[in-house]
């Protein structure tokens, strides 16, 4: 491995967060994973599809947020490869007869490959240009699957998808209920996995190349290796995302690819708060509720949808998670509990601290990856 | 049709696009605001227009009210809202969309989901022969009334103090505030101009391609690829990749329809490929 690689001494000693942060976060995550758990035997049919869904789109927002929030790479081209993964499996199983789970990795694979040449295009920019360039290169994907109809099926998209063969199991995932917590389990897999990824010197460092490329480079890192090589693994983990999705709803169409989807995802993302990975699924959850919801009790629910982002902005401007931290920290004896875990969300802040000159300009400005 | 008649009619589709495009490209590129809702002005200038023309019959008050509606609502959200975002794109996206969704289902509300059109204006609704062929009027006009208003901003960026103290402005704010500079309210005019001109394109495009729900965004996709094509922050780039991107349009939608699409992101991919800052933009910064 290239030098670029090599976990600097000052990253090994990077705070984890305090003592009563472990504590909280452990009694939140066991009552989330209990409601994950539980809800399917509680809600009906209906319930049932949503927190699939769910499960779907919490991966790939958090996929996104890997690029938005961790290497601060603007996309609004993300959805290509939700599409791309729900297009593979779709097209395995319809022109290929193959039907097995194992189409899951496929399709991971196509995203990872599409992406590794994807990359290179777009690394040439940051900010604005990046997004622009993601945006483009997603179009490109949708206008062919438009294009493509005797194998994408066009505008119609590929309906009829089956559910995946389990090795042991059979056809047991044509159950919605088991379907579900195979869903769960994936998306449990990737999101811890993605918890590892950003703690890793891999993720630490890249978090430092988001705050200050330049600093970085000069300690040895090679930034657009990091950035390629979480360009490629997002992309994989959208397709992961995209394909739990074709495989529930049995069904992908170009507006999988489009980037009024990688729109939405970047609205979960941030709306949930950037640079956390629990924020993007709280965003997921939160869009996702208020799409069906609200629109079951006014026909007016995309000016909701919009007004909640426009105050979201005003208001919670670091999404619901910078809300939360923010009233965490004024509570008192959990205040200080509070402050580390908002430590603990950037910890390269941390790390980068005694390198960091008194004067600076704002953060925020660094941040937004101009 | 002939190719000189989708020649003509890509043209004037390319200098509708321009009036969307160019808002858009010099704010994003010069301001650094990211304005997602620019599909929005778009449709609410034709909206607004339409209403104005059943009511009064008056296709030059029809034009007007589509494009003072917009900057009103462009200034509103200038003075909201940019100031407080300066340089926060994820900020940006999340506002600008969220303005786009609710500018969407109110026109849906107002005005329906069912498509509309603004009628030409009498002495325009016919078609003209010119050295033998047979053009439809209301095209010539528009390329026409293209062309100067595309002149003006260009003259009006690159030529006057207005446009030296915007780009100014871009390269070092700070400098141009000490010298006596009223900077928030030359980014405020140079908002009002742009989310004008898509109202005023909202309008004009409304005879010859309709408005309905969702086209906003249609728009906005066609505005960012010709930001792509002509580069960020440029209104000549503007103008040349409105222009190719109009007359690619037409002339693949009459030859292969249903590749209109891809060839049109093809394009621009390869464009990003061959010329990552577009045509005519400024260099990376």
């Amino acid at each position: 491995m290239s030098p670029a690689f090599r976990l600097s001494p000052a990253f090994r000693h990077a705070p984890r967060g305090g003592r009563g942060w472990p504590g909280r976060a452990a009694a939140a995550l066991a009552g989330g994973a209990a409601a994950l758990v539980g809800l399917p035997l509680v809600v009906g049919e209906y319930g049932l599809g949503l927190l699939t869904e769910m499960l779907a789109f919490a991966v790939f927002a958090m996929s996104l947020d890997l690029l938005l929030g961790f290497a601060g790479l603007s996309s609004l081209g993300h959805a290509a490869f939700f599409g791309l993964g729900g297009y593979t499996v779709g097209l395995l199983a319809r022109h290929g007869g193959f039907e097995s789970v194992a189409g899951l990795g496929v399709a991971v694979l196509a995203a990872v490959l599409v992406a590794a040449v994807f990359a290179p295009l777009v690394l040439r920019a940051s900010g604005a240009y990046f997004l622009m360039l993601t945006l483009a290169l997603g179009q490109l994907l949708y206008g062919m699957a438009w294009l493509w109809r005797p194998v994408t099926g066009g505008d119609d998209g590929l309906s009829g998808i089956p559910r995946p063969q389990l090795p042991f199991w059979g056809g047991l995932l044509y159950d919605d209920r088991a379907f579900y917590y195979f869903a769960l389990a994936v998306a449990g897999l990737a999101a811890a996995s993605m918890v590892w990824v950003v703690r890793s010197s891999f993720g630490l460092a890249l978090r430092g190349i988001r705050d200050n490329e330049a600093r970085m480079t000069s300690l040895g890192y090679h930034g657009w290796l990091y950035k390629y090589a979480v360009y490629v693994l997002a992309a994989g983990y959208a397709a992961l995302g995209g394909a739990l999705y074709a495989y529930y709803f049995g069904y992908i169409s170009p507006h999988h690819l489009g980037w009024a989807l990688s729109g939405e995802a970047m609205v979960m993302v941030i709306l949930g708060g950037a640079g956390t990975l629990w924020g993007p699924v709280l965003g997921a959850v939160l869009v996702i509720l208020l799409r069906y919801e609200v629109s079951s009790y006014t026909e007016r629910w995309l000016t909701v949808l919009g007004l909640v982002f426009v105050l979201v902005v005003l208001f919670a401007p670091q999404g619901v998670a910078g809300m939360l931290r923010r009233f965490s920290t004024r509570l008192g004896p959990l205040g200080r509990a509070g402050l580390q875990a908002q430590q603990a969300g950037s910890e390269a802040a941390v790390v980068a601290a005694p390198l960091r000159p008194p004067l600076q300009a704002a953060p925020g400005r660094k941040r937004a990856g101009w | 049709m002939d190719v000189l008649g989708s020649l003509l009619i890509g043209v004037s589709y390319g200098w509708v696009l321009f009036l969307v495009a160019v808002g858009l490209s010099v704010i994003f590129g010069l301001m650094g605001f990211v304005n997602l809702a620019s599909g929005s002005f778009y449709i609410l200038g034709a909206y607004v227009a339409i209403s104005v023309a059943r009511a009064t019959g008056s296709f030059a008050a029809a034009l007007a009210a589509g494009g003072a509606a917009t900057a009103v609502l462009g200034v509103a959200m200038e003075k909201a809202f940019l100031k407080r975002l300066h340089g926060k794109l994820l900020e940006q996206v999340l506002l600008t969309l969220g303005i786009a969704y609710v500018v969407q289902d109110m026109a849906r509300w107002l005005w329906g989901a069912q498509p509309m059109a603004l009628p030409p204006p009498p002495g325009l609704d016919g078609s003209v022969t010119v050295a033998g062929l047979t053009l439809p009027a209301y095209r010539l006009a528009l390329v026409a009334v293209g062309t100067v208003l595309g002149c003006a901003a260009w003259a009006l960026l690159e030529r006057t103090r207005l446009g030296a103290y915007v780009r100014a402005g871009v390269d070092d704010l700070e400098t141009l505030k000490s010298l006596g500079v009223n900077t928030s309210a030359v980014f405020t005019a140079v908002f009002a101009l742009g989310a004008f001109l898509s109202g005023l394109g909202g309008a004009l495009g409304a005879v010859v391609t309709g408005v309905a729900p969702g086209m906003d965004f249609e728009m906005l996709i066609l505005a960012l690829v010709v930001v792509v094509f002509g580069g960020l922050g440029s209104v000549a780039g503007a103008i040349a990749g409105s222009l190719v991107l109009g007359v690619v349009d037409s002339l693949v939608k009459e030859l292969w329809p249903q590749a209109a699409l891809f060839v049109v992101y093809g394009l621009m991919a390869l464009v990003l490929v061959v010329r990552p800052q577009g045509l005519l933009g400024r260099s990376f910064r």
